[in-house]
């Protein structure tokens, strides 16, 4: 049906970038998720109106603003900062240089940090709410037996929470993924973009972008074997009507 | 912060958030009408006649708005009956190309939102419709689809707000909504941070905005849901010199 004139392995190059910087920010946002998460559920103010101004922020705008303000904004201001920080220890006459010199983010970097800063917004709402999903008694006994407060998460808040993170966690995942796509905008060659070089190169745009919008639905789909995978796993023993 | 070349560039701001209100709320329009159909194939109990919704519903949700967008803005040109027919018109500009791309895309979110509420319409409901005698034809009008729209509205706030968000797509192909905006605004005097930040503000603003038109909304439509207002409370307010409306 699809005559790629060879692009294909091409296009499954642009696959891999894609499926890399998918899995890499999926490990940022859930880092920052978690942070997120105890940072609302903490008694500390301040810490409450960061993650509340973090999530609100990221979910009022566009990723694809977002990303063009990190990716362009945050090149300036690495090396606002560095060069400030160089001409600070040079005035002060310190032994050693603080700043750095002209730092060149990665559009790679700049793509994995955007998307996994983003998701970790939308992840920590939902590791906020599997938390809370917690029995109380559970983290009781936690101390109870003499756990300290670290211990008790990872022994029991962690685990036992990860069942109610479940569904809203694989809907992240899934928008994630799509989400990826935006990073051909920033010059990345992610599938996308490979797409669109090989399109216009054998002037057969459709035949490369429903290539890719299959290849994606792969991606989708073999998440969402993977989620009922762990679904199973993770509700073991519980019981169902 | 140069705040100035923002303040210059206001118009153009304006400009653009008015070609994104416009692309957001004729998509959705669009997308509303075609996802009520979908959403009654799709929740239908004939197999073969679910199976084409739930096909198209699949794919629209399941690749990304961006790739969907080029597949009708970059890939409609491949064919050549399409070049010489007369739905070029449509498809050469890249307004109505992105107009088509989001209309389909969330004509299928809702259609899948719809889908959940309207299966879970309770079977007394439907079984009073019966009873009472009314057609098909009518009790989907009077008894599923008013309900299957109450259960939905809190879901489709969020896809509203997704509208809104992938809108800024439209930017990519050329077309001069409030990303594209920002994009000029960068490219002329190259201030990232402050194009972008100032786009950011704006969509802000108009995602606040749409939470709150929702609120209000499910204020109305979910107004058998409320918790009663306490007696004392009314009384209250209804003795001399309390609050009165």
């Amino acid at each position: 049906m699809f005559d790629l004139h060879g692009y294909f392995p091409f296009i499954l190059k642009g696959m891999v970038l894609t499926v890399e910087v998918a899995l890499l920010s999926l490990v940022i946002s859930l880092i920052l998720g978690f942070i997120g998460a105890l940072a609302k559920l903490s008694k500390s103010r301040i810490a409450n109106t960061i993650a509340a101004l973090y999530t609100t922020i990221i979910r009022g705008v566009p990723d694809l603003v977002l990303m063009m303000i990190i990716f362009f904004g945050g090149q300036l201001l690495v090396n606002d900062i560095g060069y400030r920080l160089a001409d600070f220890s040079e005035a002060r006459g310190l032994p050693f240089n603080l700043g750095w010199d002209y730092i060149d983010i990665s559009p790679f970097i700049a793509g994995v940090g955007t998307i996994g800063f983003i998701f970790g917004a939308y992840m920590t709402e939902t590791f906020r709410g599997a938390i809370l999903s917690v029995p109380r008694g559970e983290i009781e006994a936690g101390y109870a037996f003499g756990m300290t407060p670290v211990q008790v998460f990872f022994r029991i808040t962690l685990p036992a929470c990860i069942r109610h993170a479940l569904p809203g966690f694989g809907n992240n995942w899934l928008v994630l993924a799509k989400t990826t796509a935006l990073v051909s905008v920033i010059g990345l060659q992610d599938m996308v973009f490979n797409a669109n070089q090989a399109g216009g190169a054998t002037r057969q745009p459709f035949t490369f972008f429903m290539v890719v919008a299959l290849l994606f639905l792969v991606i989708t789909g073999v998440s969402d074997l993977g989620m009922r995978w762990l679904n199973r796993r993770y509700s073991a023993g519980v019981r169902r009507a | 912060m140069d705040i100035g070349v923002i303040i210059e560039n206001l118009p153009l701001y304006f400009k653009g958030l008015w070609v994104t209100i416009q692309l957001v709320t004729l998509a959705l329009i669009c997308g509303l009408l075609l996802a009520v159909p979908l959403a009654l194939a799709a929740s239908s109990r004939n197999t073969f006649m679910a199976l084409l919704p739930k096909a198209y519903i699949y794919f629209f949700r399941g690749t990304p708005l961006l790739v969907q967008m080029y597949i009708i803005y970059y890939g409609m040109a491949q064919f050549e009956g399409v070049r010489e027919s007369f739905i070029w018109v449509v498809f050469q500009e890249a307004y109505w190309c992105a107009l088509i791309a989001f209309s389909f895309n969330t004509a299928a979110y809702t259609a899948e939102i719809l889908r959940g509420s309207i299966e879970q319409t309770a079977f007394g409901e439907i079984e009073a419709a019966k009873a009472c005698g009314m057609s098909t034809p009518t009790m989907y009008r009077r008894i599923l689809l008013p309900g299957a729209f109450r259960r939905a509205l809190p879901a489709y706030g969020n896809e509203v707000i997704f509208m809104l968000h992938g809108s800024a797509l439209a930017g990519v192909i050329t077309i001069v909504d409030l990303f594209g905006a920002a994009r000029i605004v960068n490219s002329r005097h190259f201030v990232p941070f402050e194009s972008y930040i100032a786009a950011g503000f704006f969509y802000l603003c108009m995602t606040f905005m749409i939470v709150w038109l929702f609120k209000l909304w499910e204020k109305r439509w979910h107004a058998h849901l409320r918790p009663r207002e306490s007696v004392a409370g009314k009384d209250a307010a209804l003795a001399p010199g309390g609050v009165s409306d």
